[in-house]
């Protein structure tokens, strides 16, 4: 239910007095209410919720927090047995 | 996709495993609170990829699970109305009150519409005043906001037509009641992200410091969940207990302002009946007496409906982290997506669906412990 998805934002109007818009989802363009997140501008990115933009997405937080990650990954180099083990392990597994 | 691709690289989930394993030297168990990161853990098999002291249990965040029976049965009722239209979220329809679902109903001929949005709804009422719309309104906190703009707009539109059946609940106050529980083996909550997107991060730092607990609010992506999982388990190894977002992209420690005035507007918070669980204090949101005439269990005669549980569904204690899915002896026998008993086997977010839909019917972990 808590599902949000981050969608770019391709038009803005106003419909019964709400702020409403477009946005994209990698092709799927829905109506979503913008009332909630004024400051998106055409070409923003928001995650969307039941049809509500409920925050902005931060583009320079989410390069952030790939950055940090990567380097991270850089200071703590993988040996190669570990990334063997994992690329087995993330085959789909039912018993 | 941009921003779900970049946090589903295998490179990254490859560094964060090899992070989580060399930092983890004892056993922990987290709690991840979402519904939705339950899917995510089961669909990319995370569980099964981190090293083995660490135990995920799944949480109560699931808000078509915790809907008490008794308001099922109350939208049944008021669906079962000739001159009513219920609108509500597709998981609902399958949801099973005491002796049927919506969509039994609706093929019954009721007249029951699946909506993406409590907008939906309120257009429904506008394009048919005729007809009198009631939104059954389920969600945690990052949908209450949605539901408190459509009761708003209706009030300011003075539609007499429309009318909410609320099911909307909070998180923390569930938190602390799952901490105080007897037997609660929570150390570690990965908190629900977009819930945090919508109220920010603050109320949670009373919880962590008061039950000595690390919070940390997680993203959905399994490179966010695992960043989630490293962070939390490095605060229980090093014994810190504090609130840290690594869900930056989407959370600020405030929240979402517009929102949350709307909320305060609207609703006013009240104690709560969870499904599974038992009243928890203070855990949910009622509309405000403003809005009365927009209470669909004020504007309809609703008292005296009896509900009951089916008596072999163990979803309380699945709902608590008490009973892993598959441990259920109903479990895909009895109990299946096609033929649920209780509403954890129905929902998108229920953790008996996540495990039905992974296939894991009782599976042994490679190191020889059921997972």
């Amino acid at each position: 239910m808590c599902l949000g998805v981050p969608g770019k934002v391709v038009t803005c109007y106003d419909d019964h007095g709400v702020r409403m818009g477009k946005v994209d989802f990698a092709g799927v363009v829905k109506e979503v209410c913008l009332e909630y997140v004024p400051e998106l501008q055409v070409g923003d990115y928001a995650i969307v919720h039941v049809g509500f933009a409920i925050q902005r997405l931060d583009e320079a937080a989410a390069q952030a927090t790939l950055d940090t990650l990567r380097s991270l990954g850089m200071l703590d180099a993988i040996d190669s047995s570990a990334e063997a083990e994992v690329s087995d392990e993330i085959s789909p597994r039912i018993s | 996709m941009k921003y779900l691709h970049e946090f589903r690289d295998p490179t990254l989930v490859a560094q964060l495993l090899h992070q989580i394993r060399q930092q983890t030297t004892r056993p922990w168990t987290l709690m991840e609170v979402c519904g939705g990161q339950t899917h995510s853990i089961l669909r990319h098999g995370i569980d099964t990829l981190l090293p083995s002291e660490i135990r995920l249990i799944h949480g109560p965040g699931c808000p078509v699970c915790v809907t008490p029976v008794q308001l099922i049965d109350q939208a049944l009722h008021l669906a079962a109305m000739p001159n009513v239209t219920l609108c509500t979220f597709g998981d609902m329809l399958r949801v099973p009150g005491s002796d049927a679902d919506l969509f039994t109903l609706r093929a019954n001929g009721a007249d029951v519409r699946m909506v993406y949005s409590p907008l939906d709804a309120l257009n429904l009422a506008r394009r048919n005043p005729q007809r009198e719309v009631v939104f059954f309104g389920v969600g945690f906190e990052t949908t209450a906001p949605a539901t408190a703009l459509a009761v708003q707009l209706a009030a300011r539109e003075r539609r007499s037509n429309f009318s909410l059946l609320a099911s909307h609940v909070l998180v923390p106050p569930a938190l602390e009641a799952l901490l105080q529980a007897p037997g609660c083996q929570v150390q570690a909550f990965l908190a629900a992200g977009h819930v945090c997107s919508v109220m920010g991060t603050t109320e949670y730092d009373a919880i962590a410091a008061r039950n000595g607990v690390p919070i940390v609010v997680t993203g959905f992506e399994p490179v966010d969940l695992l960043e989630g999982i490293r962070r939390a388990v490095g605060q229980l190894e090093a014994g810190q207990a504090r609130v840290e977002n690594a869900y930056p992209r989407a959370v600020t420690n405030d929240g979402n302002p517009h929102a949350k005035a709307v909320l305060a507007e609207v609703f006013e918070v009240t104690d709560r009946p969870w499904r599974g669980i038992g009243l928890i204090p203070a855990s949910g949101w009622q509309l405000r007496p403003k809005y009365h005439a927009f209470d669909a269990a004020r504007k309809y005669p609703l008292g005296d409906i009896s509900s009951r549980e089916h008596p072999l569904c163990r979803s309380g204690e699945v709902l608590q982290g008490k009973l892993r899915p598959s441990d259920c002896p109903a479990f895909g026998r009895l109990c299946n997506p096609r033929s649920p008993l209780g509403a954890t086997m129905v929902s998108s977010e229920g953790a008996c669906a996540a495990y039905y839909h992974a296939g894991r019917f009782g599976q042994v972990h490679p190191n020889g412990e059921s997972r």
